[in-house]
């Protein structure tokens, strides 16, 4: 299987965080482009969920499920915007 | 709050006394990917091992061929729950490549074309226990299964093998790779069940 | 409408959670698909286009989640999908086959808050383009549209094996009107008299039957990853902004 997108991510991020972080803006570390999260591209068929830039391929944030834990890395993302709704 | 499913059971998974625990039989070979396949002509491929004074030992596809291509049987397990057993696989062993490198560290990181890392401690990849692996099934490996060539290391979950491998880098320290520093063990000894930190 | 703040339903009020799903109704949709719908009596409401996890646990604990995208959407407990068969997949032939009224199932939602629509005050016109199964939020979106009598202009290309592989079939052609434009392209089998159609959707089909870059439509598309990979990169060339295309995947080749 080959990506999906960002938007993909929404159910493993609403574990953790209380709002919709895939809309959210933020920026590449790697090449600098601001997207939404939604905008990722997105690999589930792994040891655990990577989103990558979809202009440069950077890794942007990993997922790691072990059931009773889980591991969140967003260390390819700087400044992510988050609205008020 | 998670209750049994009816009727669910999964994927078939049979009980083998050959699979570690947590381990389920497959007879297809999944493809895993976290990001794009990089597809590496042989006749640009290289592989590299820096030592800790920064020099570089390299070998062409040719020049690594030349160091003997050995048949090997293999049972790999990945950390998603699947294995497959008594694959066969033809590689050029990793004690092969170390014959000539002096060094006096105990680590090394796993490079690949495309980005991916992985951290092994030496002992683990040395003493006929790993390879650097370009058929599988009597294939030339896929580029959806690391080829031209990828780490083989057997004993360990299946991300240590590293698809597209390009070089080791001597480390003094065991400092963890791409899964290792986003939950995964540093080791991962399938029989320990070493998944997770 | 929604042109109320205080009578428009509040999104960021519908949290996702964890839900206990009943199976209130399973019915065939297509030869190799089928039509759930479940009763959540906790389920908040969910906007068009949104999708949720459906998590299903074996005896021996061993558990497996995949996304569907939701048919309904709105202030309802009656949360409708539609799951196609995946040969030798490991949930949809289940979800498919085996699932049975009654049965209980774990649901993660209502998830994402980006390929979603809502009904707006401003006329831009959305185009829709699915593939197969990818129709399921369309159609929410659609529908949606429709209940709302919101003025923009609609339009859904909709790539699809044969007639009989058609998804909500009834539902969209009922939806057809002065806002709403439905187009089928056939891959394999097309109604009679129409065998000349026949074909995948290429770059030249985006151009002739979809709406046109210069009036800026939003456009939405959904269906296996490689189907939304080449329209995506199509309609960019035809001069769609990469701000007005929004995507979802669905997975395979
Ligand atoms: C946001 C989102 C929404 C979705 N909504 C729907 C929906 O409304 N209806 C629906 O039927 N599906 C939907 N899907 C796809 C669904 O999540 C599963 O991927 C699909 O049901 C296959 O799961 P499986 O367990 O049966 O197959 P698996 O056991 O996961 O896979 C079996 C084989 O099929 C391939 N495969 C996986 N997914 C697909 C696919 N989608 N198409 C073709 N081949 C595939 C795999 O690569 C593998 O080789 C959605 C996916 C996403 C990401
Ligand atoms: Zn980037």
């Amino acid at each position: 299987m080959t990506h999906l997108d960002g938007n993909v991510l929404a159910g493993a991020l609403a574990d953790i965080f209380s709002v919709d972080l895939t809309p959210a803006s933020a920026r590449c570390t790697g090449c600098g482009a601001v997207a939404q999260l939604a905008e990722a591209m997105v690999y589930t068929n792994a040891p655990g969920i990577v989103a990558r830039c979809a202009t440069c391929d950077h890794v942007l944030a990993t997922v790691v499920d072990a059931g009773d834990r889980l591991w969140l890395s967003l260390t390819g993302l700087s400044g992510i915007e988050l609205r008020r709704a | 709050m998670s209750f049994v499913t009816r009727g669910f059971s999964g994927r078939a998974r049979e009980r083998d006394p050959r699979l570690p625990p947590g381990q389920t039989l497959v007879q297809d070979w999944p493809v895993l990917s976290a990001g794009p396949t990089p597809r590496i002509d042989t006749a640009e491929w290289e592989f590299v091992i820096r030592d800790e004074t920064g020099a570089d030992h390299r070998w062409s596809w040719d020049e690594l061929l030349a160091l003997g291509v050995e048949d090997i049987t293999a049972d790999i397990h990945c950390v998603t729950h699947w294995s497959k057993l008594e694959m066969p696989w033809r590689g050029v062993s990793v004690d092969k490549l170390f014959e000539n490198v002096e060094s006096q560290y105990d680590y090394v990181m796993a490079h690949s074309y495309g980005g991916y890392t992985t951290n092994v401690p030496l002992e683990d990849l040395l003493d006929g226990r790993a390879w650097i692996a370009i058929e599988a099934d009597g294939e030339p490996l896929d580029p959806e299964h690391g080829g031209p060539a990828r780490l083989l290391v057997p004993h360990l979950y299946f991300w240590k093998s590293a698809k597209w491998v390009r070089g080791l880098v001597m480390m003094p320290d065991d400092d963890p790779g791409f899964w290792e520093q986003n939950g995964y063990h540093l080791r991962g000894d399938p029989w320990k069940e070493e998944r997770y930190w | 409408m929604s042109a109320d703040p205080l009578t428009r339903p509040d999104t960021a009020r519908r949290r996702p959670a964890w839900h206990v799903a009943t199976v209130a109704e399973l019915a065939p949709e297509t030869p190799t698909a089928a039509r759930l719908v479940l009763d959540v009596p906790t389920w908040p409401g969910n906007d068009a286009g949104a999708h949720l996890d459906v998590r299903l646990t074996a005896p021996d604990g061993y558990q497996a989640t995949r996304s569907y995208s939701i048919a309904s959407s709105g202030e309802t407990s009656r949360v409708v999908l539609a799951v196609d068969e995946v040969p030798d997949g490991e949930v949809s032939p289940f979800l498919v086959r085996e699932l049975r009224p009654g049965d209980q199932l774990e649901l993660h939602g209502p998830l994402g808050a980006f390929f979603v629509w809502q009904p707006s005050r401003d006329d831009r016109p959305v185009q829709l383009i699915a593939g197969g199964s990818g129709v399921v939020p369309l159609y929410a979106m659609a529908a949606s549209h429709a209940a709302a009598a919101d003025p923009a202009p609609f339009r859904l290309l909709y790539s699809v094996r044969t007639p009989r592989h058609v998804f909500f079939a009834d539902e969209l052609a009922a939806l057809v009107g002065p806002a709403f434009d439905l187009d089928l392209a056939y891959t394999r089998e097309a109604p009679d008299g129409r065998q000349g159609d026949i074909g995948r959707i290429t770059k030249d089909t985006l151009a002739a039957r979809t709406i046109p870059a210069a009036r800026r439509p939003q456009v939405f598309v959904c269906g296996p990853t490689g189907f939304v990979e080449a329209v995506a990169s199509w309609l960019r060339a035809l001069g769609h902004a990469a701000a007005d295309i929004r995507t979802e995947r669905f997975g395979g080749t």
